[in-house]
């Protein structure tokens, strides 16, 4: 085996240690941000190098480093360096315990770059578990009373559905005896049609992953915990559950789905009717429920609900599509890169403001526009983005994926996201309309650290770019989604 | 490589947008003398491509300065623009009001840099649509107009401005969202975005995902409330009477032409059959709102309100002329989009005089100012002379040709019926224009006037290039008429 192979996970572990130990002996601590930004970007330049190669399997077949595998570490570097920037104010919240908040982050960042690289059930557990488990202490940081109600929850739900998926792996594997998804695949495929219909344990198994699976992504039913956890959690946490957490789920279940039960049809399309019927509940839900709130992060929470659902709907494209096709795969990348941005731009700006005005709730968001009008602006250009008007990358995301949905025979599914669209228009705008047709409470301006609008002009630039030439990043999309081809 | 007109047309409004929102410390008059020179060059731009546009019966049908790009290639896009006999005046009338209109805001003083970076935006936008060859980008440019609108009529705006601006939102994202699902139904029927390629091949070969007509509708239902037609404009009052002088200006004048725009370069063109077949009922939805628009400006007393509801009568010629589906009938629609645009821009502008230099939009509590500003009251009368379709103004020439079109037109059993009625518009026009006038400037003189401001020289400057280009088409329309049969034969051709 190369190690070069390995060598972005190894930087990132390596970082995590220095910061920790780092941690005990300087007393500036911004340091800390900076040594962590640099570990991600040494890793992000070990994972571009090795971008183009032919699939290359490592550790008995355990983890494999494809492009698609890239993709998604890139996506989720680049969310954890925006993220570490944004977290620069926000940190001195808390005095103590900085170090371990910066190494926390890295460490489940390794856990999602593993869950992108993993072809195998057990190893899939392992790096799930290893990103929930930093992601249940970082939730928990504030250390006040909503805090830690947050991630207590999100710890109890969590191991419950740690444990419907160990009993959905667990029954999958019984019924085919193999843990490595390829051979998953073969061993289904050799059978004959009947035996997976006789024995329901398969598909048990099958809908036990989804629901596993489903925690993950805050794919309804299994969202209960978002709106608390997403209300309680340190916002760069909250920002960071709802990009790359998420985008984690989503980089595993094509993984999985697309590797172990892509064929036979019958099997696919099963599958891609749960989600399709997933994908309509959450986004109308998400977007139903999103209406009344009045806390800026519950609000979010919803909308990530529902941004889930559209997401869900290139799943049931997969579903529904035959193997070759990638539309649905590379159409769910290319929006989940779009989602990332957009929803990073959104939390950075809100915490330079929750950090000035201590407060999430959308009224005391009045006048922003006067207070601090780039980043009104910047929130503004997010939440278009979000409802998917040109030209920001979420339309584009949302053409794409819908248009996949559409070729594969799911008109119905891409009605209700449509129609569910212009129902978010309403309260994303409505934050808009706050920002800058509200009073100003105070004609205090809003400082932000330099650190922090260097994020939010990237996350910015990015919406755009991707709302106005897509061509590339979508093309980068279509050569990672080839890889999940058998 | 020649040079890139129209891009260079669409996209320096934005760049003065973006060079006014981000370079700080730009004085108020700096930034208004940017925006001026920002739109300047485009209007230079398109009178050069509006004289340097092949003219001869040859060129029917071919799209001039074209330029073509491959996009986003996985979805089949390009970045197409082009221009050919029907939108070449809807680009000179956007870009010319998009310079007037800052002329017209040269008084504006408050927040001016956001004001600015709006306006400019939404020019871009407009000649964007207008521009735009492949869908994906049409509808690109379709919904960048609506954050900067939103944002004019609800922080520049007077009245009810936060209702308006919202409604106006609402039915406009509701309008497009219509539209997406057919411009994507027409893409997943047919595998291609370009509006040529399809109107071209025709849809016959393909297998519709939903049928045809559904498509049509969709599509016909987002450019209705943009138009607007009769029963989805009712936003239009409210955004037209509370938005600032100049996005009234922009909003009647160019905006609302998209929605006109789009029902002969999409509607007709792609779909000339389900047209032919829903012609009548089309026809008949003209009608009803031309008679009804007139019949509720009647009765308006607010002026701008009464020249907002005036736009829904007219707008009704510009769907008459188009689904009567006849050569004549669509050239004067399309003159008549182009008419509105000046007459109406020149209405809302004067009528923003008025309103600013005695503080009173109220018919009943004005009167006699023909005395105390003479020159905005003969601008005004000459506005509404054209208005109501006066020989010599653009307006008659204009409303002439969609009548004796339609009137002549083969396709629709029946239409002598319907343009008759619909003549009757004219009339009522006549009664409400004229009303307008000399309820505002004839009556006896009031006393609370006196001494009121007439129009300056900068006011003066934008009113003469207004009236010039009124009279300019009235007299001499074949300047465009000429132009636009190029590019309506070959749609005719399709309708059979």
């Amino acid at each position: 085996m190369n190690v070069e192979l390995f060598a972005p996970e190894l930087t990132l572990t390596a970082c995590a240690i220095i910061v920790i130990l780092l941690d005990f002996v300087i007393n500036r601590k911004g340091l800390l941000a900076a040594v962590s930004i640099a570990g991600i970007v040494i890793s992000a330049g070990f994972t571009i190098a090795l971008w183009g190669s032919s699939s290359q399997a490592i550790f008995n077949n355990m983890l494999v480093v494809d492009n698609f595998a890239l993709f998604f570490k890139l996506l989720f570097l680049g969310t954890a360096a925006m993220l570490i920037l944004a977290s620069v104010d926000y940190v001195s919240k808390f005095a103590r315990f900085q170090g371990e908040y910066y190494a926390l982050i890295l460490l489940s960042t390794l856990g999602m770059m593993l869950m992108a690289a993993t072809t195998e059930l057990i190893s899939i557990y392992v790096a799930l578990e290893l990103t929930s488990i930093s992601l249940y202490v970082l939730v928990g940081f504030l250390k006040d009373p909503k805090s830690t109600e947050a991630s207590l929850k999100y710890l109890l739900l969590g191991a419950v559905a740690s444990a419907v998926l160990l009993y959905g792996m667990a029954l999958v594997f019984g019924f085919t005896g193999k843990t490595q998804l390829g051979e998953i695949a073969q061993a289904i495929q050799a059978m004959s049609p009947q035996a997976p219909l006789a024995s329901p344990a398969l598909l048990l198994g099958i809908v036990l992953l989804v629901a596993g699976f489903g925690f993950k992504i805050a794919a309804v039913p299994f969202q209960m915990w978002v709106p608390d956890v997403y209300e309680g959690a340190p916002t760069p946490i909250t920002a960071y559950l709802s990009v790359a957490s998420k985008a984690a789920g989503f980089a595993i279940i094509l993984r999985v789905f697309n590797s172990a039960f892509g064929l036979p049809n019958w099997l696919s399309l099963d599958w891609g009717l749960i989600f399709a019927v997933l994908a309509a509940i959450g986004m109308t839900l998400g977007n139903v429920v999103a209406i009344p709130q009045s806390n800026i992060k519950r609000m979010l929470g919803y909308s990530s609900i529902a941004q889930a659902g559209y997401l869900m709907v290139g799943l049931a494209t997969v579903g529904f599509s035959p193997a070759a096709d990638t539309l649905g795969q590379s159409g769910l990348i290319f929006f989940l890169a779009s989602y990332a941005l957009t929803n990073v731009g959104a939390f950075i700006a809100i915490i330079a403001i929750s950090n000035k005005v201590n407060s999430d709730l959308i009224e005391d968001y009045s006048g922003m526009g006067k207070r601090a009008p780039l980043l009104a602006l910047a929130l503004t250009l997010c939440l278009v983005s979000l409802t998917g008007v040109p030209p920001t990358a979420g339309f584009m995301a949302k053409f794409y994926i819908f248009n996949g949905a559409v070729q594969h025979g799911l008109l119905w599914l891409v009605i209700i996201a449509v129609i569910n669209s212009v129902i978010s228009a309403y309260y994303y705008f409505r934050v808009a309309k706050v920002m800058w047709l509200g009073k100003p409470a105070s004609e205090e301006k809003v400082p932000s650290s330099g650190a922090l609008r260097v994020a939010l002009s990237l996350s910015c630039l990015g919406v755009l770019l991707l709302g106005i030439v897509p061509s590339s990043v979508i093309r980068l999309a279509e050569l990672a989604a080839k890889m999940l081809i058998p | 490589m020649s040079f890139n007109y129209l891009s260079t047309i669409v996209f320096l409004p934005v760049v003065a947008a973006i060079l006014i929102a981000a370079l700080p410390k730009l004085s108020d008059a700096l930034i208004k003398r940017i925006a001026a020179v920002f739109t300047f060059i485009p209007l230079i731009l398109a009178i050069i491509i509006f004289l340097r546009f092949d003219r001869s019966s040859s060129a029917a049908g071919a799209i001039q300065f074209e330029e073509n790009l491959a996009w986003i290639p996985s979805l089949n896009a390009f970045y197409h623009l082009g221009v050919d006999g029907v939108n070449l005046p809807l680009v000179v009338l956007t870009a010319f009001l998009g310079f007037l209109v800052v002329l017209i805001s040269w008084k504006i003083d408050l927040r001016v840099r956001g004001y600015f970076a709006c306006l400019l935006l939404m020019e871009t936008s407009i000649l964007g649509v207008f521009c735009a060859l492949d869908l994906l980008l049409f509808f690109l440019f379709w919904e960048i107009e609506v954050i900067p609108m939103y944002f004019l009529i609800s922080i520049w705006g007077s009245g009810r401005k936060e209702y308006s601006a919202i409604k106006y939102v609402i039915y406009t994202l509701f309008g497009s969202a219509l539209m997406l699902a057919g411009i994507l139904s027409l893409y997943f029927t047919t595998g291609s975005l370009s509006m040529l390629d399809l109107a071209k091949s025709g849809l016959g070969a393909f297998t519709p995902v939903i049928p045809l007509s559904t498509i049509f509708f969709l599509l016909f239902t987002g450019f209705a409330v943009k138009l607007p037609v009769f029963p989805l404009h009712t936003w239009l009052p409210d955004a037209h009477t509370d938005a600032p002088t100049a996005g009234s200006v922009m909003l009647a004048g160019a905006l609302i032409k998209m929605g006109g725009y789009g029902m002969i370069r999409i509607c007709v063109s792609i779909f000339p059959q389900v047209a032919r077949d829903y012609a009548s009922l089309l026809v008949i939805i003209a009608v009803v709102s031309t008679l009804y628009g007139a019949a509720l400006t009647l009765r308006q007393t607010d002026l701008k309100r009464l020249i907002a509801y005036s736009s829904v009568s007219h707008m009704g010629y510009v769907l008459l002329g188009i689904f009567a589906l006849g050569q004549v009938s669509l050239t004067g629609a399309i003159l008549q989009i182009f008419s509105h645009g000046f007459i109406t821009g020149l209405l809302f502008a004067v009528a923003g005089l008025v309103m600013h230099n005695t503080g009173e939009r109220d018919l009943k509590k004005l009167g006699g100012l023909a005395r105390q500003m003479p020159i905005i009251a003969v601008v005004f009368s000459v506005a509404g002379l054209g208005a109501l379709g006066l020989p010599s103004t653009s307006g008659f020439a204009a409303e002439f040709l969609v009548f004796v079109g339609s009137f002549s037109s083969t396709i629709v059993s029946g239409i002598q019926v319907y343009t008759l009625l619909a003549i009757l518009g004219v009339v009522l026009a006549a009664g409400y224009i004229l009303w307008m006038i000399q309820r505002v400037f004839y009556n006896p003189v009031l006393e609370q006037y006196n001494g009121v401001k007439d129009a300056d020289v900068l006011e003066k400057i934008y009113m003469f290039a207004f009236i010039a280009v009124i009279m300019l088409v009235g007299i001499y329309p074949a300047i465009l008429t000429d132009i636009i049969n190029l590019g309506v034969l070959p749609m005719v051709s399709l309708l059979g």
